[in-house]
């Protein structure tokens, strides 16, 4: 096991640096310049921005800097927020990327597996089409469009009701949290509930559900330990990913519910050319989304140890 | 007739119950979780003392927002718009603008400039917001901060008119050969590199503010970085900055004018550019202004909210490439392009945004001439679209270049909804009335500057924004030695007058300059004028004295207070 682990370890170190070279060629090799701003700067103030940043060097010196600076875990100073660190904008807003992707999740894990369970109980039956032509709507249709039909319910609500039900847009509160969430989670609780619904169908029709009814188990035993409990398993092995991909992928829910969290940031130094907000966050999150994968595999290998032998 | 329960009806059944109950624990288990992140959320964000509402009459306290998290409140390397509405709530300089957009006295209770030397005499109660007075070393200080070359200030170069700035900026004489120097702690003396009309207009931009030396060292590189970072000498003072979140201004009870701010506070209570969330943010009471777009407009009267207009006070122009190697350095390929366009069509049918104007000149309408706007002493050239000679401009340009036909022009372009309309617009009339092929090429703004630079493009869509109140900040844009000349223009009968408007104390002269400047870009066709940007925009009825304009904060609530009875 503790094998096993380190190999997984060292592999995703590995991706790590992969990931950070990789990026920090294909910025440098962009075009364009991240001191430029909309006046020209005559060649004194160029050189002085330049050597402030470290971008007089030559590239290779500015790579081996840079990974030795990586490796201290200081990832330099924002170019266009000239006087906060990386590592103070990643520690000041990833909380808040986190914070709406754990509850998104949440809110996805959960809608996913009891409604994929109820469509597995009533197949080809009202509830079902129902319930799956809404897990249509909800894969295809992209996370802003309900960011915005969402928040424009919202005020319809609250004007209607004359007292402000939830606030439309902010964060702070628990209440600023609950819609961003929910619209964050809508697309993965979709695609869960799908899952959740053949992976339950599979199931039902095991030999071993069978076998527990011909034994005469009581239904509840029969549902809650033999059918859901197996079925749930493919749930759990997206779910890693899933977190991954919705801490990451937040941004336009940030933008449209104005929440402080890293996304925006991200989004923005990729359009502003900003080197060391880029490289920062990138490989935060990159190591961020090894570090789910290895550990959904870890948790996998430890539910169903035939994965752990190979 | 009830049909028998089979043993597999009773599994559904019982399943069904199952679910319920698992459905009841996973909603109390969210709720449980909610707290937990709530408490959490608490620990690491404070939005203590915000208010709800647009206006809270019960502490005379609003809340607006900001397009954007400012980059950083540092006035010595400040560039952008967003600080810069900070910024003219919780500083102060030497001048400032006043709520009709005038030059006021600020900090500086008088000055008196003899020649190249400006004396400024300091109010005796003028203090930082932690009760230390603001004196002429504070000035000092920051302005030759600006100048040290590893301070790296991207607005340094608005302080060469000053004697030894630029050398010292390049690091060929020491700061202290800068010249400018306290004389006491209350009398500051300027000397310039040679006498101009207009510095004490430039000495109200941002750059010029003041630091206090003792404070700025401890701060250790992050002055300006959090509101704890920074002392204001402005009516108001920042207390609290939630990165990328919210930002809270509180009177400044030290500021020398008590009688100047009105509110209580000022919460900056979002950050978001999304248009949509702002209109409904407002809609839910919880920000007291909004800009408005074109589709929210029908919304707007519906609703019967004021309506205000504000222009922004830019310029945006299609700069023309006059390198000699270029086609568009021909005269005729330029008058040709420039008759078959017309400002108008493209402002009131193409782009269709409330607040635009369609561009006439490379001076915006808000500029002063002698007396008057400059506009009204030297009228732009009236320009009336013209297909049939725009046709022969472009026969002749083609036996001049001897071309059957014009290759494809490249039309470089942002990827700003605006700017992607009016390309297409350009490519459409251009094609339609002269025949002519435009490639778009559209890139991101470091992309598109990068291209600029390098002279990349036939034409490119541009802009021009004023650093201070004074026509230069315009006329000089085509100069020869000008940096931001990206088409290299080049004609010493332009550069003459910028000589004069930059050189000459008497007025007149200067204003005529800018008068013939303004001709000149017109019948040579240095640019094409596009338009002027503006805004339409609502205020909570109870919201009053909100100034918007061009210098200074973009939009100042300093002057603004809340009357409770108006509905």
């Amino acid at each position: 096991m503790a094998a096993y682990v380190l190999k997984r370890i060292l592999q995703g170190v590995l991706t790590v640096w992969f990931i950070a070279t990789a990026t920090f060629l294909a910025m440098h090799n962009v075009p364009g310049d991240p001191l430029s701003g909309e006046r020209a700067t005559n060649a004194a103030i160029q050189a002085n921005l330049e050597a402030r940043y470290g971008l007089d060097k030559p590239l290779t010196e500015q790579y081996l800097i840079y990974l030795g600076n990586m490796m201290r875990g200081d990832f330099g100073i924002s170019f266009t927020q000239q006087n906060r660190e990386v590592n103070d904008i990643i520690r000041e807003h990833f909380p808040v990327s986190a914070t709406l992707g754990i509850l998104a999740v949440t809110f996805a894990a959960l809608g996913g597996i009891l409604w994929g369970a109820l469509t597995s109980l009533y197949r080809n039956r009202m509830p079902d089409y129902v319930i799956m032509f809404l897990v249509i709507l909800g894969i295809s249709v992209p996370s802003f469009v309900f960011a915005a039909l969402g928040q424009l319910a919202l005020v319809n609500l609250n004007s209607l009701l004359g007292v402000s039900v939830l606030p439309v847009a902010g964060w702070g509160t628990v209440s600023h949290m609950i819609l961003p969430a929910l619209v964050l989670g809508l697309g993965t609780m979709a695609y869960l509930t799908r899952l959740m619904r053949s992976s339950m169908l599979e199931v039902m029709t095991a030999d071993y559900i069978r076998t527990a009814k011909a034994k005469g188990l009581t239904p509840t035993r029969i549902f809650t330990r033999h059918q859901l409990r197996n079925a749930v398993l493919p749930v759990v092995t997206v779910l890693g990913p899933a977190i991954a991909a919705i801490t990451t992928g937040g941004f336009v829910v940030e933008l449209v519910f104005a929440i402080p969290g890293l996304g925006r940031y991200f989004v923005q130094a990729v359009q502003q050319l900003d080197y060391t907000v880029i490289m920062g966050t990138t490989v935060f999150y990159g190591a961020f989304l090894v570090f789910m994968v290895i550990l959904v595999d870890l948790i996998y290998g430890w539910i169903d140890p035939r994965v752990r032998l190979k | 007739m009830k049909q028998p329960r089979t043993p597999d009806d009773r599994l559904l059944s019982a399943a069904g119950r199952q679910l319920s109950a698992y459905a009841l624990m996973a909603i109390a288990f969210l709720i449980v979780l909610m707290f937990i992140l709530n408490w959490l959320a608490g620990l690491t964000s404070s939005s203590s003392g915000m208010s709800r509402f647009g206006v809270d009459v019960e502490n005379n306290s609003i809340n607006a927002f900001l397009r954007n998290e400012p980059p950083q409140m540092d006035t010595m390397r400040s560039t952008d718009a967003i600080s810069g509405v900070v910024l003219g709530h919780v500083m102060e300089g030497l001048l400032r603008y006043d709520e009709n957009g005038e030059l006021v006295a600020g900090i500086a209770e008088r000055w008196e400039q003899n020649g190249t030397e400006i004396t400024y005499w300091l109010r005796d109660n003028a203090r930082w917001s932690n009760g230390d007075p603001v004196t002429a070393h504070d000035f000092e200080f920051a302005w030759k901060k600006v100048l040290e070359p590893a301070t790296a200030s991207q607005y340094s170069f608005i302080l060469y008119p000053i004697l030894n700035a630029e050398k010292a900026n390049q690091g060929e004489l020491p700061v202290d050969a800068v010249g400018v120097r306290a004389l006491d702690d209350k009398t500051l003396q300027v000397t310039l590199e040679a006498p101009i009309a207009y510095f004490d207009r430039i000495v109200a931009f941002v750059t010029f503010l003041p630091a206090q030396k003792e404070f700025f060292e401890q701060t250790q590189g992050r002055y300006g970085a959090d509101a704890d970072k920074m002392l204001y000498n402005g009516p108001f003072m920042m207390t609290s900055w939630v990165h990328g979140a919210s930002l809270r201004l509180e009177r400044n009870p030290f500021y020398w004018d008590p009688s100047r701010a009105k509110l209580d506070a000022i919460n900056f209570a979002h950050m978001t550019s999304d248009s949509n969330t702002l209109l409904n943010l407002f809609k839910d009471g919880q920000i007291a202004l909004t800009d408005l777009t074109t589709q929210m407009l029908e919304e707007a009267m519906f609703q019967r909210w004021p309506l205000e207009r504000f222009a922004e006070g830019t310029v945006f122009f299609t700069d023309l490439n006059h390198r000699p190697e270029r086609l568009t350095s021909n005269f005729n390929l330029r008058k040709a392009l420039q008759l078959a366009q017309d400002s108008d069509e493209l402002v009131n049918r193409v782009i269709k945004l409330p607040g635009y104007l369609p561009g006439i000149s490379m001076f915006p309408e808000w500029v002063q001439g002698v007396n008057g706007l400059l506009r009204e002493e030297f009228p732009p050239a009236v320009h009336r679209r013209n297909v049939p000679l725009a046709r022969e401009h472009l026969q002749k340009a083609l036996d001049e270049l001897g071309l059957e036909r014009l290759p494809p022009l490249v039309l470089l372009s942002g990827d700003t909804p605006v700017a992607r309309l009016q390309a297409e617009y350009y490519q459409e009339l251009w094609r339609r009335e002269l025949g002519i092929e435009i490639r778009i090429d559209e890139q991101t703004f470091r992309q598109r500057l990068d291209k600029m630079s390098a002279g990349d493009f036939d034409l490119v869509l541009s802009g021009w924004g004023p650093d201070y109140n004074d026509g230069l900040t315009f006329a000089d844009l085509y100069a020869s030695w000008n940096l931001n000349n990206r088409g290299r223009y080049i004609n010493p009968e332009l550069d003459a007058y910028v000589r004069i408007a930059q050189t000459s104390l008497d007025q007149v002269e200067r204003v005529r300059a800018f008068g013939m400047i303004q001709q000149i870009v017109y019948d040579d066709v240095v640019h094409i004028s596009n338009y002027e940007r503006g805004y339409v925009y609502s205020t909570d009825p109870r919201l009053k004295g909100v100034v918007r304009r061009v210098f200074g904060a973009e939009t100042d609530y300093s002057y603004a207070w809340i009357e409770a009875e108006a509905n």
